[in-house]
């Protein structure tokens, strides 16, 4: 009860600071946490305002989960591969690694307009972005993963008769997994973060183009009503990914 | 000598040179090793003598830089499942539980679900882990690590079973109870047995021949075939004859050494 308690008491607090901040304030460009609620409402069941944004909630949604689970899933099915091959073989880590290395501290958001010019304008460069997004951490930890598993089990499966090949599956693959798992919970919460400057320009649905779309109106409590479902689904897939995590880690004392 | 039968290990002035950052370190030198099938044998020196490489020579992790390493008279030229390594460390894999780990091996070689299943099964019972087969190694004692990684070596029909200090981090009552479940095991399955140890007392309680190395660089020195009836009683005179002998063995090398 009390971690629940404490857990609360911030949030709680920062509402009261917000309320008293703008209520009754005609002037305020802040609207007062109930305006939100109420725009929050209507986005999602309608009934209150009846404009172009009422009921649309769940189109933008959709629209942006399907780009952050899509991009994810294709980053990890490309990153999960290339990172076992990179921390493995000597030859293909030679031939990418100094690349992947110089390409990395590029901010995945400085990558917007060469997307537009490659992909076009509209959904394929946000899709891209979010795969960039997510690409990174399941790499980068896929072949930390890799290259930190002990050597004396490589040992243990060829004296045990496990042929090289097959210790790619039986062997680096489950030892490289809670780090694998690491990546994916990062490239994850990354693909959230991109997926807004993604939609920003030149998409029509998707939660970051109504926040976009909102500020021009100056519809603020759209912009607050956007971020609010952002950061509830950005969280509730990471809670999805630590749940699948657990299941899957159950052997390993740091997270079973 | 000529007619004697094929050894099932046989070393032929093998001789290992590592280099280590420019420098190369003499590992071992010229030794001549013969174990016959049946065998248990202990290797035993100070440390730097040269018989953990000499074990891992014969597992097949490493190769020798002069001189022949044979299993049946044929080179060894890899790790393989004739030839089982037990670690010190264990070197079980942490996401397997008991079963799958002691069923890697036969997994490996493809056998069926069903005979997998009955194989560590039967390898659970051998080393009394029963209530134990769906455990994470991480939940494990030291002593239960170490009997699931020789279970894991047996139910891959291993016919040398290679062990390097194995009982060397555990507590003297498990170790001590380890010692006698593998000189029962070994007796019961006509397994050969390479073991190294530091401890003079593990190696005239389990060998039937103690091989004793010294370091600088590492060589073997003498062996002497234990001839105590078994079971053995660590506090008989014979066995403390025999430590006081090979104890007086090991230390003239170390008195050389410092002087």
């Amino acid at each position: 009860m009390r971690p629940l308690l404490l857990a609360v008491a911030f949030p709680a607090a920062m509402l009261a600071i917000w309320h008293f901040a703008t209520v009754d304030r005609p002037g305020s460009l802040i609207p007062p946490p109930y305006e939100v609620w109420l725009e929050l409402w209507d986005l999602a069941f309608g009934g209150i305002n009846d404009d172009a944004y009422s009921k649309t909630l769940h189109i933008h949604l959709l629209a942006s989960i399907s780009r952050v689970y899509g991009g994810f899933a294709l980053a990890l099915i490309v990153a999960l591969p290339l990172g076992m091959l990179i921390g493995r073989v000597p030859l293909v880590r030679q031939l990418l690694d100094p690349t992947i290395q110089i390409l990395r501290p590029v901010p995945v958001t400085a990558w917007l307009p060469l997307a537009m010019i490659i992909f076009g304008l509209g959904p394929r460069s946000a899709f891209f972005l979010v795969f960039l997004g997510a690409f990174y951490p399941i790499l980068v930890n896929t072949i930390f993963g890799v290259r930190s598993v002990e050597p004396r089990l490589f040992e243990a499966a060829s004296m045990l008769g496990c042929s090289e090949p097959a210790q790619f599956f039986r062997v680096v693959l489950p030892a490289a997994l809670p780090s694998i798992f690491t990546g994916m919970r990062l490239g994850l919460g990354f693909a959230w973060v991109v997926i807004v400057v993604g939609e920003m320009t030149g998409v029509q649905t998707g939660l970051g183009a109504i926040i976009m779309e909102a500020r021009q109106l100056s519809r603020t409590e759209i912009v607050i009503s956007g971020m609010i479902v952002i950061g509830a689904f950005g969280f509730l897939s990471d809670q999805l990914v630590m749940l699948i995590g657990r299941r899957l880690l159950a052997w390993s004392p740091s997270h079973g | 000598m000529a007619e004697a039968p094929i050894p099932i290990l046989e070393m032929r002035n093998v001789g290992k040179t590592y280099s280590q950052n420019g420098r190369s370190i003499e590992a071992l030198r010229g030794a001549n090793l013969r174990v016959k099938k049946g065998e248990f044998i202990c290797l035993i020196g100070a440390s730097g003598c040269g018989k953990s490489t000499l074990l891992r020579m014969a597992a097949g992790f490493e190769a020798a830089t002069h001189g022949d390493n044979l299993m049946w008279g044929m080179p060894i030229s890899g790790p393989g499942p004739s030839r089982g390594m037990v670690f010190q460390d264990y070197g079980l894999f942490p996401w397997l539980n008991v079963r799958d780990n002691i069923g890697f091996g036969p997994r490996s070689r493809g056998r069926t679900k069903a005979e997998i299943r009955e194989t560590s099964d039967r390898f659970i019972e051998l080393v009394g882990l029963q209530n134990f087969a769906d455990v994470y190694p991480h939940q494990l004692s030291g002593g239960m690590k170490q009997r699931v990684a020789i279970a894991r070596v047996l139910a891959n029909d291993a016919e040398v079973v290679l062990m390097d200090e194995p009982f060397g981090a555990l507590d003297a009552m498990t170790r001590e109870r380890l010692q006698d479940e593998l000189v029962d095991i070994w007796s019961r399955t006509g397994l050969t047995v390479l073991f190294v140890t530091h401890s003079i007392e593990e190696a005239i309680f389990l060998a039937d021949r103690v091989v004793v190395m010294s370091p600088g660089p590492g060589r073997i020195d003498n062996e002497y075939l234990i001839d105590l009836s078994r079971p053995r009683d660590i506090a008989s005179p014979e066995f403390n004859e025999w430590r006081r002998l090979l104890s007086s063995q090991l230390h003239s090398h170390h008195g050389r050494k410092a002087g």
